[in-house]
């Protein structure tokens, strides 16, 4: 009967003229010999197209700050010198402008000993302050200070005069300040009128992986407001003080910036989904899609940080960068817990002009799965909380609420089950479908330092494959603690981690039995056919 | 609509009323409007309760000689960028809790303003409590309890000093003003929970929409 209704639920929504039931179609795939080559055959690629707005990875984000230049030969000279058989990935030419402006980086760092005041919750003059691998601040372009990730901004306020300064001077001669490079740190600047966004990062990472990293700050400052909102109130008053309509978000973004540097979905623009059976993901799916109302538009259940399953309205489709935006929303606000949380917000990829109205709530107290229902009418809660009853009822009925707390209770899986020796670790992305598989850290990487690393890491392969002069396909990296390996097909893109003791022989033959292993596994791995309502 | 409740009562439960009620919280941001709701609701506290994000809804029953009163309470977020949205909230709210904390002599004027815009805006019969909260910090008060009290007297509010910390006046406020609700308006539960819908949205709209869902 589950089978039944499932099948009801996707093959009616026939796209491509393809008529296959879509579990048959799971098997030809599956026998498929040269699996991940092309778009939309890779592994975990979606049946009936993605259920994301379909973004060439990070390009899509980077795309509105211009092009990009990165200084590719200071990341050699800063990385790690046995870097075996990195691929030629220098690009001489680039580093001109921005040296250029080392000196007033200096002066940037003696305005921070200057800057003193006794602040809550850290001195700023302090060694301690000083010493945090990022900073990100944000002002309006009055040169208010709005967000400082450490420390306050009331004693941060010359600091970001100086910022402000910095870029006004550049722009009076007709050019942008993109990044300041000195002494190991590196200055980003984001202009995004009305707010201003500058990031000290002390990285080996590109400008562009820290500018998209600034962008993800600003789209959640919008994403709270609105874009309309925040252009009306500086339109109406260029010294406004921003902080008076963001009080209480703090933590959104300080948690944001952690997830950034822990979540390798956010460096992919990718989701990875909780595994689960896909028989009982069919079952969720198609009870969330029973329960419909007129104005929802995103129906979403989290497992924590991972995706259970999304429904979407028609040729509605979610930016990656808007769910990731929901998720970091659920996970930093303990208050969804209490009772049901009904909010406006803004998914800034979507629309930035408008509010869409979210109603939160986990499904029992005690329980990680959070679902959010997306609905575009401000007094639609007691329809939708209605919705979430009519789901939790048909999730019930079909017992498939059981599997899934299971499902929920059991770590993500193993790398061993893999069976590659000496993997460590990867992250697997499907391009056509936005979705991205990891398994569980294994021990050196649990702790919360090494597995900053370990992101930091792959972000560096990441900045080398997607670079924009000199994009790689693959790149192989021999490091003390570990070997690593990634590449980019049109389908895929995927980072192995290897003990020291693995060869480039070992990480090439890898890539092969990984992807059939991920293929054999997908149905489990992935949403493979996403519904709508 | 009162006919067609009638109609649904299945007549279990004669002896016992049950009236429903849509209670919302009001005041500056971090005054323990949520802290005040989870002792009630709960009886829990958080010494670092998380700001609300929007509002929370939640609901708790208090029994009062024969009559169950069903709060359904709005537990509305103190940060300006939430105010427009204020009024969704309030609209069709037969109580309201308006919170000050006592060591913030600015968040008792934002209770002002809260009270004042009720009186102007919600539905003039709407039983108004104002609550000082906080009252475990006496030391470090800045707002008296008579000036509270007289503003209170003044205005036609109930008052009193609250501590979700402590639970200290907390269940008594929620009594007080369910004994100030109008029992009279007795629903069954069928009847409430379609009446519920109605509150959050524009009550005429939503009455006749109702009447040809029928």
């Amino acid at each position: 009967m589950a089978a039944d209704v499932h099948n009801k639920g996707v093959s009616w929504e026939i796209k491509n003229g393809n008529l296959a039931p879509s579990d048959r179609l799971r098997q030809d795939r599956s026998d498929s010999p040269t699996p991940g080559l092309v778009e939309g055959t890779e592994p975990g690629a979606g049946q009936e197209g993605a259920m994301f707005v379909h973004a060439q990875s990070f390009e899509d984000l980077t795309a509105d700050s211009e092009s990009n230049t990165d200084n590719k030969s200071a990341e050699v000279g800063d990385s790690n010198p046995e870097n075996a058989q990195k691929a030629a990935l220098e690009g001489g030419e680039e580093e001109v402008q921005e040296e250029s402006l080392e000196a007033e980086q200096e002066e940037v760092g003696k305005e921070e000993v200057q800057s003193s005041n006794k602040a809550k919750e850290e001195d700023v003059t302090s060694e301690t302050w000083r010493s945090h691998r990022k900073h990100v601040f944000v002002l309006s372009e009055a040169g208010k200070p709005i967000y400082t990730r450490y420390g306050t901004e009331e004693a941060l306020s010359s600091i970001m005069g100086v910022m402000m300064l910095l870029m006004s001077f550049v722009e009076d001669k007709k050019n942008t300040i993109r990044s300041i490079h000195a002494d190991g740190y590196r200055v980003v600047f984001l202009r995004k009128s009305p707010l201003i966004l500058v990031g000290v990062f002390r990285t080996s990472c590109s400008d562009r992986e820290l500018t998209r990293e600034l962008h993800y700050v600003y789209y959640q400052i919008v994403s709270l407001l609105t874009l309309t909102q925040l252009n009306h109130v500086f339109q109406n008053r260029q010294s406004y003080d921003l902080r008076r309509l963001l009080a209480g978000s703090e933590h959104l973004t300080d948690s944001l910036l952690r997830l950034l540097d822990r979540d390798p979905g956010l460096l992919l623009s990718a989701v990875m989904c909780l595994p689960l059976a896909s028989s009982a993901r069919d079952v969720v799916s198609s009870s969330l899609q029973a329960a419909k109302a007129k104005n929802l538009v995103f129906s979403i259940l989290l497992a924590g940080n991972r995706l259970v399953t999304l429904v979407r309205k028609k040729d509605q489709f979610l930016h990656h960068m808007d769910l990731h935006l929901l998720f970091n929303l659920v996970v930093s606000s303990s208050s969804f817990r209490e009772g049901e949380g009904w909010t406006p917000i803004c998914l800034p990829k979507f629309n930035p002009a408008g509010f869409f109205h979210a109603h939160i709530s986990y499904l029992e107290p005690a329980s990680d799965l959070c679902l959010i229902l997306v609905s575009t009418d401000r007094e639609d809660f007691f329809n939708l909380s209605d919705c979430k009853k009519r789901f939790l009822e048909r999730l019930r009925r079909r017992s498939a609420y059981q599997s899934l707390q299971e499902a929920l209770n059991m770590p993500s899986y193993p790398v061993s089950q893999v069976g590659i020796p000496e993997l460590r670790h990867f992250v697997y992305k499907s391009k056509s479908s936005g979705l991205y598989t990891s398994p569980d850290l294994p021990a050196p990487y649990q702790e919360e330092e090494e597995h900053e690393r370990l992101m930091g890491l792959y972000q560096h392969l990441h900045s080398c494959l997607h670079n924009p002069t000199r994009p790689l396909r693959y790149i192989y990296r021999c490091a003390e603690t570990e070997n690593l390996y990634a590449l980019v097909t049109s389908g895929f893109e995927l980072y192995l981690c290897f003990s020291p003791l693995g060869t480039k022989g070992l990480a090439v033959s890898a890539v092969n039995k990984l992807l059939k292993w991920i293929r054999k596994e997908e149905d489990r791995l992935f949403i493979l056919s996403p519904l709508t309502y | 609509m009162s006919t067609r409740g009638t109609g649904r009562t299945n007549g279990s439960l004669p002896q016992t009323k049950i009236c429903q009620f849509k209670l919302v919280l009001l005041g500056d941001m971090a005054v323990g409007k949520s802290s005040l709701v989870l002792r009630f609701v709960k009886g829990q506290f958080d010494e670092f309760q998380e700001t609300t994000i929007g509002a929370a809804f939640l609901a708790q029953s208090v029994c009062l000689d024969d009559t169950t009163v069903k709060f359904e309470i709005w537990d509305t977020a103190g940060q300006e960028r939430y105010h427009s949205l204020a009024p969704m909230y309030y609209r069709g709210a037969q109580a309201a809790i308006v919170v000050f904390d006592i060591t913030k002599p600015e968040t008792f004027e934002r209770a002002k303003a809260w009270v004042k815009e009720l009186q102007r805006q919600a539905s003039p019969n709407i039983v108004i409590a104002l609550a000082g909260n906080k009252a475990d910090l006496a030391d470090k008060r800045l707002v008296e309890y008579e000036e509270a009290q007289t503003y209170a007297e003044d205005t036609g509010l109930l008052f009193m000093e609250t501590s979700a910390k402590t639970a200290m006046n907390v269940n008594e406020l929620f009594l007080a003003i369910a004994k100030k609700m109008p029992k009279t308006d007795t629903q069954n539960p069928t009847h409430a929970a379609r009446h519920r819908g109605v509150n959050l949205q524009d009550p005429d709209a939503q009455s006749s929409r109702s009447c040809c869902g029928n």
